[in-house]
C-alpha cells in the first residue's frame, strides 16, 4: 500500500478486502453522517441484509421483491438469469434496493468491503432518498405498505390455487401479466365523492336550476331533422359516460366491468394491477434514479477518501467499478446497447453541480434559473424531488454536455430509403436533440397508447379497443394478437382493436378477436 | 445504526415452486425434446445433465408494444465523430428499421428460445410419461458372487502362517507371571553363588551343605521350567479370516433385438427406450456397466450402438441366433464370477417357426443360471394393444417365453404398446424386497 501523504484527520474504517458486521456498521454510520449533513439527504430508514448469489437471482425473477406470489414466469425468468449467470455472460447486481419503508437493500456476500461501502452509499442513500422524495413515488406508491402488500397477495394467490386450482389461477394472471404495462394510472382520477356529498351536490343543482328557472327556453324551436340519429349518439355518449370511458388502464376496466370474472379472479387482477402501479413511477425515473444514486455514492467514497477514512487501494477498486458502471460507448461500437442510464443520469447531475458553482454565458443563457446559484446541494435535492426523466431532461440537459457526450440525432422515416441526422451538437442542434431525447424517455411515447373506447352491453358486448398510432408506428404484430385473446378472456366477449392515426383520424388497421377465429 | 440483517442462511429453493410451475407449464415442449435426445443420444448418456432449449411457444409471454419497423422515429445517439445535420446514411439493405442501435423492442420479445438445465429427476419423470419411480438407490438386489478373505478376530486353530506372534506372546507372558516361571535370572544367580561356594569350600564348613541346599533349589526350578514351558500350545492364537462375500461392481448389460424389416422406427425407439431404462437402473447399482448389442435377423452379430439402432439389415428372424451369440460373447469376455449379467430383449414376436422352443430350452438349459435377470418385451402395434391384452394367446415366441417366465422368477416378459408400458416390465426388479426374502439372484436361483 502507497505511504499515506495526505493528513489524516481520521482513522480507516476498513482495510483489506474483507467484510465483517462490524465494519459494515462503522463505514454506514460514517456514510450517513455525510448523506446527512452534507448532502442533506433525507432517507427511509435503512435495513441492509446480505445475500448469496442464488438469492439474488430468486431476487431477480421474482421482479426484485422479497415477496411475491407463486407464478410460472418467475421460474423462466429465474431460469434465464441463471443461465447467463452460469454461462459469464452477466454479471449479478453488487446491489438491490427496495422502495419500502424501512428501505430494503440487498448486498451480496461476495462484495469486498470497498464495494459495500459503494453499494451502502449508492442504495441506502442514493436510491433510498430518490424514493423518498420523488414525486411520483410519493403519488403513487405506499411505501410501509407494499410489503404487507405482497403479504396478502402472496397468500391471497395460494389460497386461490388452492380452491380453484392452478390452471384456473394462471390463466387469469397470464392475462393480467400480459396487460400490466396498461394496467396503470397515469393520471390521478377525479374523486368519486362521498355518496352523501354526491346527494348534497345533486341537491344544490336541482334548487339552483328552481331559482333560475325561466318558462322562456321551453317556447325554443327544437330541431327538426336528424333527431333519430341524434338518440342513438346521445345514447352512446350517455353509456360512454356511464363506463367513464374512454380508459386506458385496461386493467382496472375489466376489473370492475367484465361481465364474466368471479370476485375472485376481479382480484387478481387488482392484485397484478397494484403490483403494476407500483413499479410504474420506477420505469419514469430510470435516468434520474440511478443518475442520483450514482453521484451520491461519488460524492460520498470522494469525501470519504478525503477524510483519510478509506485506503488508496479501496478508492481504486470504487472508482474502477464507478467507471465501469458509468461506462458509454459511442454508437459505433460493438459494445453500444443504447445510452446507458446510469452514465446520462451521473453525467447530468455533475453538469448541474457545474452550473451552479461554475457557470459560463452559455450556461446562464440556456440554465438561467440555476446558473451560478451556489447551491448545488438544494438544486439537486430539488430536482430529484420534482422531475421524471421526461421532464428532467428537457428542462436540465445543456449544450456542454451534448457536446461532451456528442449526442445527435438520426431520423428514420419508413418513406426514405436513407437515414438523416437531424441535428448534431451544434448551436443549430441543441434544442431537437434536447427534445428528442426527452421524448424517448417519455413512457407516454413510449409505449403505445391503447384505449377502451366503448362497448354495448345490451348488444353484442363487443369490446371495442383503440390504438392511437403516433408517427406511423404500428403494434409488433407477434404479441398483438395473443394480448386481445387474453383480454377476450378476462371480457368473456369478443375483443377488437382498431389503430387510429393520431393526425388525420384514419384507420389504420383493424383485427378482433372474432375474424382471427374465423381465419382460423 | 441500521439494521443488518444476514438473509444468507435463509432456506434454498425460494424459488423452486416457480420453477415447478414453469415445467408444468412448459410440459408439452419439454416433452418433445426429450422425445428427440432419445433418437439422438446413446443409451449410456441420457442419463446426464439434460440441457435443453424450449422455444418460447406456450412459456410467451405477449405484450403490446410497439413495431420495431416502421412509421418515423427519432433517436439519439452518442459519439458522433463525423456527420453534421442533413447528413444522409444508407439503410442497410433487406429490411427497414433499426439502424445502428437497439430501438424500441425491448420488450418482452427478443428471446425466441432459451436453453436451461434440468435436473435428473425432472428428466426421469418427462422421459418416462409421469410414472413414479421409485426411489431407484433403495432398491436392494444382492448378489453374492466373488469371495474375498478378510480378518475377523482370533482363533486357537489354524496354520503356522497365521499365527499371530504378539497375541500367542501376550498369551504366554501372562501364564508365566501367573504360574511363577523361574526366570533365566534366577537360575544363574543361583549357579553364581554355588561356584562361589566352591571356590570357598576350604574355609567354610558349611559350605557343603549349603551347596547340597542350592543344588536341589536349582534343580527344583530347572524341573518347574520345563513343566511351564515358554511357548505353551494353549497360549498360541491365529489370525482368522472369513469368507466375505462381495457384491461384484461389475455388469454387463446384453442388448438383443431383433432388426428385421417390420421393425420400424416407432418400435426401435420404444425398444431404446426400455434399453435406457435398464441401464438407468444399473447405472445406481454397478460401478461399471458394459453394453453389448446384438442384433439379429436370421443370423446375429454384435455391433456397436449406432449400427444397432439405425442401420437396417433384411432376412429372415431367428431368435436364438442372439442367445447363441450372446452366450458367446459371455463365455469370451464376461466369466460369470466377475460380471452380473443382466439381458434385454425387444421384438416384435416375429420368429421362425420351431425356433421359439429351441430359444426356451436354451433359456432354461444354459442362460437364466448365468443371469441376474431377464427381460424381454414384445412391441405391440398400438391398435394392437387391445387385442393382445390378455397374456394367453400371441405369437409363439410370446407363448414359448411366457413358459420360461413361469418357471424362473428373474425372467420378465411383457408387451408394450407404449412408453408408459416400459416401466411396469421392470417394476419386479424395482421393487423393494422385504429383508431376508430371496432375490432374484443366481444363487438362489432353482434349477429345475
Amino acid at each position: 500500500m502507497a505511504k499515506q501523504t495526505r493528513k489524516r484527520k481520521q482513522s480507516l474504517l476498513f482495510e483489506g478486502p474483507e467484510w465483517s458486521f462490524d465494519t459494515l456498521s462503522r463505514t454506514y454510520d460514517a456514510i450517513e453522517e455525510i448523506a446527512t449533513q452534507d448532502l442533506g439527504l433525507d432517507v427511509y430508514p435503512n435495513q441492509i441484509e446480505i445475500i448469496s448469489a442464488e438469492q439474488m437471482l430468486d431476487a431477480y425473477s421474482s421482479i426484485g421483491m422479497p415477496l411475491m406470489y407463486r407464478h410460472w414466469s418467475f421460474g423462466k425468468h429465474f431460469v434465464r438469469e441463471e443461465q447467463l449467470y452460469r454461462k459469464g455472460a452477466r454479471g449479478l447486481a453488487y446491489e438491490l434496493v427496495i422502495n419500502s419503508n424501512p428501505c430494503i437493500s440487498y448486498h451480496m456476500e461476495e462484495n469486498t468491503m470497498a464495494m459495500q461501502a459503494l453499494v451502502t452509499a449508492h442504495a441506502a442513500f442514493g436510491h433510498n432518498h430518490f424514493f423518498k422524495n420523488n414525486y411520483l413515488f410519493l403519488q403513487w406508491t405506499d411505501a410501509g405498505a407494499i410489503l404487507d402488500y405482497l403479504e396478502f397477495a402472496k397468500g391471497f394467490i395460494a389460497k386461490c390455487e388452492e380452491r380453484h386450482g392452478y390452471a384456473a389461477v394462471e390463466e387469469i394472471l397470464d392475462a393480467a401479466h400480459a396487460l400490466m404495462d396498461h394496467g396503470v394510472f397515469r393520471y390521478r382520477r377525479t374523486p368519486r365523492g362521498a355518496p352523501r356529498k354526491e346527494e348534497a351536490r345533486a341537491q344544490r343543482r336541482h334548487e339552483y336550476e328552481e331559482r333560475t328557472f325561466n318558462d322562456l327556453w321551453r317556447t325554443l324551436p327544437k330541431p327538426k331533422d336528424g333527431v333519430e340519429a341524434n338518440d342513438a349518439e346521445i345514447e352512446i355518449a350517455n353509456r360512454k359516460k356511464k363506463l367513464r370511458l374512454p380508459e386506458e388502464n385496461l386493467l382496472y376496466f375489466l376489473e370492475k366491468n367484465s361481465p364474466v370474472l368471479e370476485s375472485w379472479q376481479r382480484e387478481l387482477l387488482h392484485i397484478v394491477r397494484k403490483i403494476a402501479q407500483y413499479f410504474y413511477p420506477q420505469k419514469q425515473t430510470k435516468v434520474m434514479n440511478e443518475g442520483c444514486a450514482t453521484f451520491v455514492h461519488h460524492y460520498i467514497v470522494n469525501a470519504l477518501y478525503d477524510q483519510g477514512r478509506i485506503t488508496e487501494g479501496a478508492m481504486l477498486e470504487i472508482l474502477h467499478s464507478h467507471s465501469n458502471v458509468v461506462f458509454q460507448p459511442a454508437f459505433d461500437d460493438r459494445r453500444y446497447g443504447g445510452i446507458n442510464p446510469y452514465a446520462l443520469g451521473f453525467e447530468m447531475m455533475q453538469d448541474i453541480r457545474r452550473v451552479c458553482t461554475q457557470p459560463t454565458e452559455e450556461d446562464r443563457e440556456w440554465l438561467p434559473e440555476i446558473a451560478g446559484n451556489g447551491d448545488w446541494r438544494g438544486t439537486l435535492r430539488d430536482a430529484w424531488a420534482n422531475h421524471r426523466d421526461e421532464s428532467f431532461i428537457q428542462q436540465f440537459l445543456s449544450p456542454h454536455l451534448i457536446r461532451k457526450m456528442r449526442l445527435f440525432v438520426l431520423s428514420d422515416n419508413e418513406k426514405d430509403d436513407h437515414y438523416t441526422v437531424a441535428s448534431i451538437h451544434d448551436e443549430r442542434g441543441y434544442e431537437n436533440v434536447r427534445r428528442t431525447i426527452s421524448r424517448n424517455y417519455d413512457l407516454g411515447t413510449v409505449e403505445p397508447n391503447i384505449q377502451v373506447v366503448d362497448l354495448d352491453l345490451r348488444g353484442d358486448r363487443q369490446l371495442c379497443l383503440e390504438h392511437t398510432v403516433r408517427d406511423g408506428i404500428a403494434l409488433a404484430e407477434k404479441g398483438r394478437d395473443e394480448v386481445l385473446k387474453h383480454i377476450a378472456r378476462l371480457w368473456g366477449y369478443e375483443v377488437s382493436l382498431r389503430g387510429i392515426d393520431n393526425l388525420t383520424g384514419e384507420t389504420v388497421y383493424k383485427t378482433s378477436t372474432a375474424e382471427s377465429e374465423a381465419a382460423a | 445504526m441500521p439494521n443488518f440483517i444476514d438473509r444468507r442462511l435463509n432456506p434454498k429453493d425460494k424459488s423452486l415452486s416457480n420453477r415447478q410451475r414453469f415445467l408444468r407449464r412448459a410440459r408439452a415442449q419439454l416433452k418433445n425434446v426429450i422425445n428427440k435426445s432419445v433418437k439422438d443420444r446413446g443409451i449410456a448418456d441420457v442419463d446426464g445433465r439434460q440441457v435443453v432449449s424450449v422455444p418460447t411457444k406456450g412459456v410467451g409471454e405477449p405484450k403490446f408494444h410497439n413495431s420495431s419497423k416502421g412509421g418515423k422515429r427519432d433517436q439519439v445517439l452518442t459519439g458522433n465523430k463525423e456527420f453534421s445535420a442533413g447528413d444522409r446514411l444508407s439503410k442497410p439493405k433487406g429490411g427497414a428499421g433499426s439502424g445502428a442501435g437497439k430501438d424500441a423492442a425491448d420488450g418482452g420479445e427478443g428471446t425466441d428460445e432459451f436453453q436451461f438445465t434440468l435436473s435428473r429427476e425432472e428428466f426421469l419423470e418427462l422421459f418416462f410419461e409421469d410414472l413414479e419411480l421409485p426411489d431407484l438407490v433403495k432398491t436392494n438386489l444382492k448378489e453374492v458372487i466373488a469371495f474375498k478373505p478378510r480378518r475377523a478376530g482370533y482363533t486357537v486353530s489354524g496354520t503356522p502362517t497365521n499365527i499371530n506372534v504378539l497375541r500367542t506372546m501376550r498369551n504366554s507372558y501372562g501364564r508365566r507371571i501367573a504360574l511363577h516361571r523361574p526366570k533365566q535370572k534366577d537360575l544363574d544367580e543361583i549357579a553364581a553363588r554355588m561356584e562361589e561356594l566352591e571356590r570357598d569350600c576350604g574355609r567354610d564348613g558349611t559350605a557343603p551343605h549349603r551347596i547340597a541346599k542350592l543344588r536341589e533349589e536349582l534343580t527344583r526350578l530347572e524341573r518347574k521350567r520345563r513343566v511351564v514351558p515358554f511357548i505353551d500350545p494353549i497360549d498360541i492364537r491365529f489370525n482368522r479370516f472369513e469368507r466375505q462375500a462381495l457384491p461384484n461392481t461389475k455388469a454387463v448389460m446384453f442388448c438383443l433385438m431383433d432388426v428385421s424389416g417390420s421393425m420400424g422406427e416407432r418400435e426401435k425407439e420404444l425398444a431404446k427406450r426400455f434399453f435406457i431404462l435398464l441401464h438407468l437402473f444399473l447405472k445406481r447399482r454397478y460401478e461399471k456397466i458394459d453394453i453389448v448389442f446384438i442384433r439379429h435377423t436370421h443370423e446375429a452379430q454384435e455391433v456397436d450402438e449406432e449400427t444397432f439402432f439405425y442401420s437396417r439389415e433384411t432376412g429372415g428372424t431367428v431368435v436364438s441366433t442372439a442367445l447363441e451369440e450372446m452366450l458367446r460373447v459371455v463365455h469370451e469376455r464376461y466369466p460369470t464370477q466377475e460380471w452380473n449379467i443382466y439381458a434385454a430383449q425387444a421384438s416384435d414376436g416375429d420368429n421362425f417357426s420351431g425356433d421359439s422352443e429351441k430359444c426356451v430350452r436354451m433359456l432354461d438349459d444354459v442362460i437364466m443360471p448365468l443371469c441376474q435377470y431377464y427381460a424381454y418385451v414384445e412391441i405391440l402395434d398400438e391398435r394392437e394393444a387391445d387385442i393382445f391384452k390378455s397374456s394367453d394367446n400371441g405369437t409363439a415366441l410370446w407363448r414359448a417365453y411366457r413358459e420360461a417366465g413361469q418357471s424362473w422368477d428373474n425372467f420378465q416378459a411383457k408387451r408394450i404398446a407404449r412408453p408408459g408400458d416400459i416401466y411396469p416390465v421392470f417394476r419386479e426388479l424395482f421393487a423393494k424386497r422385504p429383508k431376508g426374502a430371496a432375490s432374484p439372484g443366481l444363487a438362489e436361483a432353482r434349477a429345475e
